[in-house]
């Protein structure tokens, strides 16, 4: 039970421990580690963005000045013409040829425009003359301001293309020269932007048109979505994420061109965009958690060996207590005799006088009881039975306060050289005939060879006899064995009673030594054998210790310190 | 007639005169005396007293003074020494100073007559070796 007990406590104090020092050492790890990698994530995130920016910075200025130069080219062929050079569609195939060398593919054709949208003269593959633009948008447009750059549109020749218009005045009247750019360059030149694995970037007009072919797929949804979104954040330019249709977080760049008539998007899966630092996460995070196992192992390891210090400490300190428990024991029990031995000594002493002088009325009594006159009396008999049992009565007192005055030890005390073997062997020899009577076996188990010892010869005696008196009367009713054993032992030598008789209960085991303590029928004992025992053995340096189980028998073992010096002559034989 | 003549010696007067009554039925004849000064008075008025039986313990003067003295100033009267409390050493320290015995109390009677018995005798035996002594002294003193 109080096994039990410790055992739950020190799990307890484990588990204390273990959460104390996981908490010291863990809590700033992760507060640390959270902390930095926060710092890390954002200035990682600010990074991707700015490193978006510029390039969408720089994609704008690009497509702006490709816009520009296009422009330019058409303003100066315009410019430097006059309305009469170019409706004259020789003329102006031949300026068409020169721009076409001048920069390869990029005008896909020419022409001019009256105002009335005719067109009188072209100069490309379609063989556009004639046709009239008057119903176009661009048309409109493009005549009310003096250069104007389209939307990309199917238009008449059915594939996707923008215009860039300049328009000129000749007698009053205005014209257009425009110019059909090819729209494989311009959204090569959009395409050629790409971000890691999963960034693009494409082109809106003002209404949320497609100016370019994205690569990757964006559903009507998404671009309903995002078109929502750029209408209402700042722009020329601003960076921001969103759910893309697909589930997926996107990051969405977006500035403005054609001075904001064309919106340029730049997307990249925030997956793709943030692919470094989600790596770096992931090796942080295992860091930190081999560094958390670490510390938990650590903490196990030494809350182990520390709660190990901690019991093994527990149980030296409880073994300490005992012993000291048992020498304060000892030292209250040898006290207590004394002092009971000094009380015991002046009662005994005051108690003799009176009963020696009541056992001398008895005598006289006695006496005269055998006198002729007394002779006759009818009661005579009752008379002389009731004075000896007067003296038998007093002769018991005497014993009594003869063990009390050999108990505050004023017996023969001189010590002297003893062996006990011969000792034992006297007591044993004494004890035979009564142990026979009683049906009592009587083992002897004597070590050859014993250092003799130095004390009473008389108190030994007294002692032993004692001691195996009480064994016998034990087992006076049911028989039983009696074993005495002597053996040598590291500081002395142990002899040792044991009896099979009817034992002594565990509360009464305590006080066995206790002086007038007795569990012998009233006139058998005077409780006093077993404290003049005590009282010898403790004497001379020695122990006596009593061990019982009801019902089992009871064993007596007296430890008796051996002479020094044949000590240690026995120690080098 | 009695056998002996003692002195008998207890600070415990009852006990003192119950064993006068019962010694004078067994024809010992005591004089009591109740300390250790006591006794030597009676000792000093009276030269028939043989044995003297002496307590230990005594108020006055005790037993072992008293033995001291009777035994320095009478040296044939046998002491047997009584105690309440006697012991091996006791009786052994009481021997040396020249105690015939000694006997624990309560005592036997029958045993403590023989005792007073044998001292008396050894009294009267001294008594006739000193007696034979000084007639051989005086029959061989040459003229």
């Amino acid at each position: 039970m109080a096994d039990d007990t410790s055992k739950t406590r020190y799990s307890h104090l484990l588990r204390n421990v273990v959460l104390t020092i996981l908490l010291t050492a863990i809590t700033p790890t992760v507060i640390v580690s959270l902390f930095v990698l926060d710092e890390f994530r954002s200035s990682y995130e600010k990074k991707v963005h700015d490193h978006l920016e510029l390039l969408v910075r720089k994609h704008k200025r690009t497509i702006d000045m490709f816009l520009e130069e296009k422009l330019m080219d058409i303003r100066m062929l315009a410019g430097a013409n006059t309305y009469a050079d170019l409706s004259d569609e020789s003329t102006l195939n031949r300026k068409f040829d020169e721009m076409q060398k001048a920069f390869d593919r990029t005008f896909v054709d020419l022409g001019l425009v009256d105002h009335s949208g005719r067109q009188i003269a072209y100069a490309g593959p379609h063989g556009l003359t004639g046709v009239s633009y008057a119903d176009t948008d661009w048309f409109k447009e493009a005549i009310g301001s003096s250069y104007f750059i389209s939307d990309v549109f199917k238009g008449l020749r059915g594939e996707p293309h923008f215009i860039v218009a300049v328009r000129h005045v000749h007698q009053e009247k205005p014209w257009i020269l425009r110019a059909t750019i090819d729209f494989g360059e311009f959204n090569d030149l959009v395409e050629y932007l790409r971000i890691g694995d999963t960034g693009f970037a494409f082109i809106l007009n003002k209404t949320g048109q497609f100016q370019t072919t994205p690569t990757a797929n964006v559903t009507p949804e998404e671009k309903k979505a995002l078109w929502s979104d750029i209408r209402r954040v700042e722009r020329p330019q601003s960076i921001f994420r969103k759910m893309k249709g697909d589930g997926q977080e996107a990051l969405y760049a977006v500035t403005d061109l054609k001075k904001g008539n064309w919106i340029m998007v730049l997307r990249q899966d925030v997956k793709d965009a943030y692919a470094e630092l989600k790596n770096a996460q992931r090796i942080a995070g295992l860091i930190i958690l081999i560094g958390a196992l670490i510390i938990v192992a650590t903490s196990l390891v030494v809350s182990h060996r520390l709660i190990r210090r901690i019991s093994k400490a527990d149980e030296e300190k409880q073994i300490a207590d005992k012993e000291k428990d048992m020498l304060s024991q000892q030292v209250i029990e040898t006290g207590k005799l004394a002092s009971i031995g000094e009380l015991a000594a002046g009662i005994a002493h005051e108690i003799n006088n009176p009963v020696a002088i009541m056992i001398e009325e008895a005598g006289w009594v006695e006496d005269l009881l055998e006198e002729e006159e007394f002779g006759k009396s009818e009661n005579l008999d009752e008379l002389h039975r009731a004075l000896k049992q007067i003296n038998t009565q007093g002769r018991r007192c005497k014993e009594i306060t003869h063990k009390l005055l050999s108990f505050a030890r004023k017996t023969d005390s001189r010590t002297m050289e003893i062996s006990i073997n011969d000792l034992l062997e006297e007591i044993v020899y004494l004890s035979s005939q009564r142990a026979k009577y009683s049906n009592i076996e009587l083992h002897s188990d004597f070590e050859g060879d014993l250092p003799p010892i130095s004390a009473s010869e008389t108190e030994m005696q007294q002692v032993f006899l004692n001691l195996v008196n009480n064994a016998l009367d034990a087992m006076e009713k049911t028989g039983g064995t009696l074993t005495i054993r002597s053996r040598r032992v590291d500081d002395g030598i142990e002899v040792t009673i044991a009896d099979t008789g009817i034992g002594i209960a565990e509360a009464n085991l305590k006080r066995v030594f206790d002086p007038f303590y007795t569990t012998k029928p009233v006139g058998k004992g005077t409780g006093l054998g077993l404290s003049i025992c005590f009282g010898i053995i403790n004497k001379i340096g020695g122990d006596i210790q009593a061990q019982s189980q009801k019902g089992e028998g009871t064993t007596f073992a007296i430890r008796i310190p051996v002479i020094a010096s044949q000590n240690e002559k026995g120690d080098s034989s | 007639m009695s056998i002996a003549k003692i002195l008998l010696a207890d600070d415990e007067k009852p006990f003192v005169e119950t064993m006068t009554k019962r010694l004078k039925k067994r024809e010992i004849e005591s004089v009591a005396a109740h300390d250790g000064k006591e006794a030597l008075e009676r000792l000093a008025g009276d030269d028939g007293i043989e044995v003297v039986i002496l307590d230990i313990k005594m108020p006055v003067m005790d037993g072992m003074t008293a033995l001291k003295e009777i035994k320095s100033k009478y040296p044939l009267v046998e002491v047997i020494m009584l105690t309440g409390h006697a012991t091996v050493e006791t009786g052994i320290d009481g021997m040396k100073m020249g105690a015939f015995d000694y006997l624990m109390k309560p005592c036997d009677m029958e045993q403590l007559v023989a005792k007073v018995k044998e001292a008396a005798e050894r009294k009267r035996k001294q008594e006739q070796k000193i007696m034979e002594a000084r007639v051989q002294a005086i029959t061989l003193r040459r003229p």
